[in-house]
């Protein structure tokens, strides 16, 4: 009944590939789900977290039907780099109101991309924060939209207060190529941000 | 820059912690359509197979885990993308329909939060699910890496070499 594809009995974790995480933030509409579709290998899924007012204190749902919930719903992708690694992209909603999510979705994250919309550049406000406080490397991508005042990065640079550290870079979220470039920048920045950790 | 503010650096110690609170009316009256994902906040998940279920309304998510919302130890430890893969020999005992479908798709390494999508059951409903898979040595995961440890230089070396080749 087994079959010959199956894996190794005597060692079945050599088939369980290891898997990473990228973080794609940003506002409402700023094109996270586009970003996450121009390089993932899928069509990008959707997964829902159901959070209850009473949260993870509660072992049943007794008494539930007086506690409020709230429904989130994170878009995320996948590229499979090698037969050993597995990279996802998960779009954060950008809402404050979705923080619960935000502590999972950092917690061994490699990294996140912020995506700002200059229509809309406060929405992403929240997100420099979150990963500013938490020690994420990130990258900040500005959506090119079109009807949008195109702003030159030092000034996407100065409204968002960012260190110099952080790369700034524009972007067209539909285009695999900038999409693509914007995870590329993104590794580099992390590998060259452990360097001087790793040296010293 | 003319109509947008700037962002003021907030105190480090500033607590991170804000949650809604939605009225429960407006929870909208969930249809679940069962092996087809659901479509994403930027339109449909076309890439998405139809499972062999048929669609139509399901039983309320918390039915499927006989009320529980926190799963068994193991299934605590799950992260989104705790890759998940069937165990050799298993299923010879019959299961309810969540958990054989969970089963079905695990039998290629699978990730949690694409078993959540695939079967458009809510993640805290599959931590509960595979976390009584997981004791019950249906499933396995790889061996646990704590979510915490960054990835190696290795492994991001890797990774960007692998974007490149896109």
């Amino acid at each position: 009944m087994a079959s010959a594809d199956s894996e190794n009995p005597q060692d079945p974790q050599t088939a369980i590939p290891h898997a990473v995480k990228i973080i794609v933030a940003g506002g409402f509409g700023a094109g996270k789900t586009t970003l996450v579709g121009a390089v993932s290998e899928i069509t990008p899924l959707s997964t829902e977290e159901v959070m209850t007012e009473a949260g993870y204190g509660i072992d049943d749902l007794a008494g539930v039907e007086n506690k409020t919930t709230t429904t989130v719903a994170l878009d995320f992708g996948r590229i499979t780099i090698n037969p050993d690694i597995v990279l996802y992209l998960f779009g954060a909603p950008g809402q404050d109101r979705f923080w619960f999510m935000w502590d999972e979705l950092a917690e061994g994250a490699l990294g996140a991309v912020v995506l700002a919309d200059t229509r809309r550049l406060d929405t992403c406000f929240h997100a420099v924060d979150f990963f500013e406080r938490r020690g994420v490397p990130f990258v900040v991508a500005v959506n090119r939209f079109e009807g949008a005042t195109a702003y030159e990065m030092a000034e996407v640079r100065e409204a968002l207060d960012l260190s110099d550290g952080v790369p700034v870079l524009m972007v067209d979220a539909r285009e695999r190529e900038s999409a693509k470039e914007t995870l590329v920048c993104l590794v580099t920045h992390v590998i060259e941000s452990r360097r001087p950790a790793m040296s010293g | 820059m003319s109509g947008v503010g700037k962002r003021r650096r907030p105190n480090p110690s500033g607590a991170v912690h804000a949650r809604v609170e939605v009225e429960p009316s407006l929870e909208p009256n969930r249809t679940w359509h069962r092996g087809r994902g659901h479509p994403t906040s930027e339109g449909p998940a076309t890439g998405v197979t139809t499972g062999d279920a048929p669609a139509g309304p399901l039983v309320r998510p918390y039915t499927m885990t006989k009320g529980r919302t926190r799963p068994t130890e193991q299934g605590g430890r799950l992260d989104l993308i705790t890759i998940v893969m069937a165990s050799p020999g298993h299923g010879r005992c019959p299961r309810d329909p969540e958990r054989q479908a969970i089963l079905d798709l695990c039998h290629r390494p699978i990730s949690v939060a694409e078993i959540s999508a695939r079967l458009d059951i809510p993640l805290t409903v599959i931590r509960v699910l595979l976390g009584d898979l997981l004791a019950e040595g249906d499933v396995h995961t790889r061996a646990a890496t704590p979510m915490t440890k960054l990835p190696e230089k290795k492994v991001l070396q890797a990774v960007l070499d692998g974007i490149r080749r896109l």
